[in-house]
C-alpha cells in the first residue's frame, strides 16, 4: 500500500451541483473508487491516493494533470482507493466523479 | 523411388494403397499411420486442415506418429498451426518448412522452434492468400481434411464449420493431389453433400469427433466501462458519420461491446436500417440482441460457432442455411465478403506512431489470419456505397481523380496490461523479422491502410491527415499515457483536435457518467440465451448460472 498526496492549482469550474459528494467506480482488481467532495481550497484541487501498486507517482501525476487541464475543476478534494487500475481507467473514474459534482 | 511427374506419383501411391488395403475409399482408423506412410513421399507438400476453430486433430496425431525414416522433408501448409502435433512434426524430423496464416495458441512454441532452427517458415499469409497459393505454386500433394459425416463413396457433410474444406479439397483434387478425410461418422445417409465424393480419395472414421473451438464467444460480463466508452465513441464518430452498411468485426471484446450496444445506443443514434445491415462474420453470440432487434438483414459466415446451431437454424433469412437447415460457412467467400465491405473494425497487440500494427511480438509468432484482408484499403473495389464515398471524399479531398475509401478501424486500449502499452515506438515485428529471417517485418495492417484509431482517449481520423507528421501526431494524440502518447507535440495535437481530426468523448457529446454497463443489451451469457428464446446453447465453460 502506498499513500500519495497531490495538490495543484485548479481551473475555472467550482462544483455547482450542491451535492456533498459524488462517487465513481469500485475497489476491485484493476479498478478504483473515486470520492469527490467540494472543499474550500482557495481555488486549488487536492488528491489523496491510496494505491496497492507502489512506484507509480509519475503516472498519477500525469493522469491528474491531464484531468485538471481537460475538466478545469477547482475547490474539490478527490479521495482515491486504487486497486492497480491502469491510467485510462483512472481517467474515466475521475471524469465520472467530477461529472457527478459539477 | 517416386516419379517426378505429379500425376504418375499419385497413380503410384494409389496403387500402393490398393495393394495394402484392397479396393474402396474407407481406411480403418487403426491402420492410419501405415496408410499415411504410403501416400506421403519425402519432400511432399502436405496441406492439413485446421483453423482457428475446427481442428483435424485425429490426422494430426497420426501424422506425427509416422516414421521419419520413411517420411521426411515434408512441406507443411495449413491455415492455423493450432495443435502441438503440428510442431511435433518438425521436432520428429518429418516436416521442415511451414506455410501458414495463423498460429494462435502455438505462437510461443513456434517462435522458439524458429529461433533454434527446427522450423523453417516459408511465409506468413492471410487465409485467402494461402488458399490462393494452393492453386498456384503451393499445389498440395496430399490434403488431410475434416468432415462431420462421410459416406463410403467419399461424399462429405462438413456442416456449420465448413470453412476451408471446399477450397482445400478443390486445390488438391484438381491439382493432382490426394484427398484424405477424417470424418466423425461414416454413414449412408448424409444430411447434405458439401463436397462431392469424386473429389475425395479416402475417408477415415476418427475415434472421436474433431475439436471445435468456440473462438467467437465473448462473455458480456467481461465488458468493462472503458470498452463501452470506446464503443460509444466509435459508434458516434464513425458508424453514425459514415453509415457503413456492410462490415466485419474482429474477434475481440471491443467489437463485442459495439454489437451489444446496437439495440440501445445504436438505436438512439438512428443507425437501425441505415447502417450495419450486412455482415461478414461468424455467428457471434453477442449479435443475437441486434438480430432480434431488427438491425441485421444478412450475415455471410466465415465459420460457425459452437452453441449457435439451433439459433442460426431459426434464422433462414439471415444465415446461409442448406436445405437440410444447417449452416454452411465458407472461409474463402466470407473473407472476400469482408474484403469488399465498407468497414473493418478490429484490434491488435501493438501499434507504432505511424499506425502500423502487428500481432507478432518478439516471443510469439501469432500470424494474422484474416485481418489483413478484412483490414486493408481495397484498391480493387469498384462498386459504390455511401460509406465508401464519404470516406473517399475525406481521404482524396482535392485530388484530380475522385476515389472511394474503405474504413479500416483499429480499436485498441492504450495498455494490454499495466506494464504492456499497445502503442510502441517500434513494433516487436522488427525483432521477429531477425529471428525468423524475414526480409521485412511481419506487419498485420499497414498504417496507410488504417482510417481510424480509437482508444479510451478518443478517435483519430487518419483519412484527414495530410502529412506523415500529422498522422504521427494523430496516433500519439490518442495514445493516452503510454510513452508514445506522452511524447506527443501538444501544439500539433491541439491543432488536430480543432480540425476534428482528433475527437475526444466531450467533442462527441458523450458524458463519461453516461458510460455504463446498463447500456449493454445483454450483460451476461445468460442474457444472450434469453434474447435467443432459449435457442442459443452456450458451451459449458460459459455457463455460470
Amino acid at each position: 500500500m502506498e499513500h500519495l498526496s497531490f495538490e495543484f492549482d485548479g481551473g475555472v469550474h467550482a462544483p455547482k451541483s450542491g451535492k456533498a459528494y459524488a462517487v465513481a467506480g469500485v475497489v476491485a482488481s484493476s479498478n478504483l473508487e473515486v470520492l469527490a467532495q467540494p472543499q474550500e481550497l482557495g481555488g486549488r484541487v487536492r488528491f489523496e491516493v491510496d494505491t496497492t501498486a507502489a512506484h507509480f507517482q509519475d503516472a498519477w501525476r500525469a493522469v491528474i494533470t491531464d484531468f485538471i487541464e481537460r475538466r478545469q475543476p477547482r475547490d474539490v478534494l478527490f479521495s482515491i482507493n486504487d486497486f492497480a487500475a491502469i491510467p485510462p481507467v483512472v481517467s474515466l473514474r475521475l471524469d465520472q466523479a467530477w461529472e457527478g459534482l459539477e | 523411388m517416386s516419379s517426378p511427374d505429379k500425376v504418375a506419383r499419385r497413380t503410384e501411391k494409389l496403387a500402393r494403397v490398393a495393394k495394402a488395403f484392397g479396393p474402396g475409399k474407407v481406411i480403418p482408423a487403426a491402420r492410419t499411420v501405415e496408410f499415411l506412410e504410403l501416400i506421403l513421399s519425402p519432400g511432399d507438400r502436405l496441406v492439413h486442415e485446421g483453423d482457428n476453430q475446427k481442428q483435424g486433430d485425429f490426422l494430426a496425431e497420426k501424422l506425427a506418429q509416422m516414421d521419419p525414416k520413411k517420411v521426411h522433408g515434408l512441406k507443411l501448409a495449413l491455415s492455423c498451426i493450432g495443435l502441438p502435433e503440428h510442431l511435433d512434426l518438425f521436432e520428429n524430423g518429418i516436416a521442415e518448412v511451414v506455410d501458414f496464416a495463423y498460429a494462435g495458441p502455438q505462437g510461443g512454441r513456434l517462435a522458439e522452434l524458429v529461433g533454434n532452427g527446427t522450423v523453417k517458415i516459408g511465409a506468413v499469409h492471410t487465409y485467402v492468400e494461402l488458399i490462393a497459393r494452393y492453386f498456384a505454386e503451393l499445389r498440395p500433394d496430399v490434403a488431410c481434411l475434416v468432415a462431420v459425416d462421410a459416406d463410403a463413396e467419399g461424399n462429405l457433410y462438413t456442416g456449420s464449420n465448413t470453412e476451408e474444406t471446399p477450397a482445400l479439397a478443390e486445390a488438391a483434387a484438381f491439382g493432382g493431389g490426394i484427398v484424405v478425410v477424417q470424418a466423425n461418422t461414416l454413414t449412408d445417409n448424409l444430411r447434405r453433400i458439401d463436397i462431392p465424393g469424386e473429389w475425395v480419395d479416402f475417408v477415415i472414421e476418427s475415434p472421436k469427433p474433431f475439436h471445435l473451438e468456440p473462438l467467437f464467444t465473448k462473455d458480456p460480463a467481461l465488458i468493462d466501462e472503458t470498452r463501452i466508452l470506446m464503443a460509444m465513441m466509435t459508434m458516434k464518430a464513425i458508424y453514425q458519420k459514415y453509415l457503413p452498411k456492410v462490415l466485419n468485426h474482429g474477434v475481440g471484446f471491443n467489437t463485442a461491446a459495439i454489437e451489444l450496444l446496437l439495440p440501445t445506443y445504436g438505436e438512439e443514434l438512428g443507425l437501425k436500417g441505415k447502417a450495419c445491415t450486412h455482415w461478414a462474420l461468424n455467428p457471434h453470440p453477442t449479435m443475437i440482441p441486434a438480430i432480434e432487434s431488427g438491425f441485421v438483414e444478412a450475415i455471410a459466415c466465415i465459420g460457425g460457432e459452437v452453441g449457435m446451431e439451433d439459433y442460426v437454424a431459426s434464422k433462414p433469412d439471415i444465415f446461409p442455411l442448406g436445405h437440410d437447415g444447417s449452416l454452411r460457412s465458407n472461409r474463402f467467400y466470407g473473407q472476400m465478403a469482408g474484403h469488399y465491405a465498407d468497414m473493418f473494425v478490429g484490434a491488435t497487440l501493438q501499434i507504432d506512431p505511424f499506425g502500423n500494427s502487428s500481432t507478432v511480438t518478439a516471443d510469439r509468432l501469432a500470424g494474422f489470419g484474416g485481418a489483413p484482408n478484412f483490414g486493408a484499403e481495397n484498391r480493387s473495389r469498384r462498386h459504390l456505397s455511401e460509406a465508401y464515398l464519404r470516406a473517399g471524399a475525406e481521404a482524396h479531398q482535392g485530388e484530380f481523380m475522385p476515389q472511394g475509401r474503405k474504413l479500416v478501424v483499429q480499436m485498441v486500449e492504450t495498455f494490454q496490461s499495466a506494464n504492456t502499452p499497445t502503442f510502441v515506438e517500434r513494433l516487436e515485428a522488427w525483432e521477429a523479422m531477425k529471428t525468423a529471417g524475414f526480409a521485412i517485418p511481419p506487419v498485420m495492417i499497414y498504417g496507410d491502410d488504417v482510417s481510424h484509431v480509437v482508444t479510451e482517449e478518443g478517435v483519430a481520423n487518419l483519412l484527414l491527415c495530410r502529412t506523415i507528421e500529422e498522422r504521427e501526431q494523430a496516433v500519439r494524440g490518442v495514445a493516452g499515457f503510454t510513452p508514445v502518447g506522452l511524447k506527443r507535440d501538444r501544439t500539433m495535437v491541439a491543432n488536430l483536435r480543432d480540425r476534428g481530426i482528433i475527437q475526444r468523448a466531450e467533442d462527441l457529446g458523450i458524458r463519461k457518467s453516461d458510460v455504463s454497463r446498463d447500456r449493454l443489451a445483454a450483460r451476461s451469457i445468460h442474457d444472450l440465451v434469453r434474447w435467443s428464446g432459449g435457442l442459443y446453447n452456450p458451451p459449458s465453460r460459459f455457463r455460470n448460472w
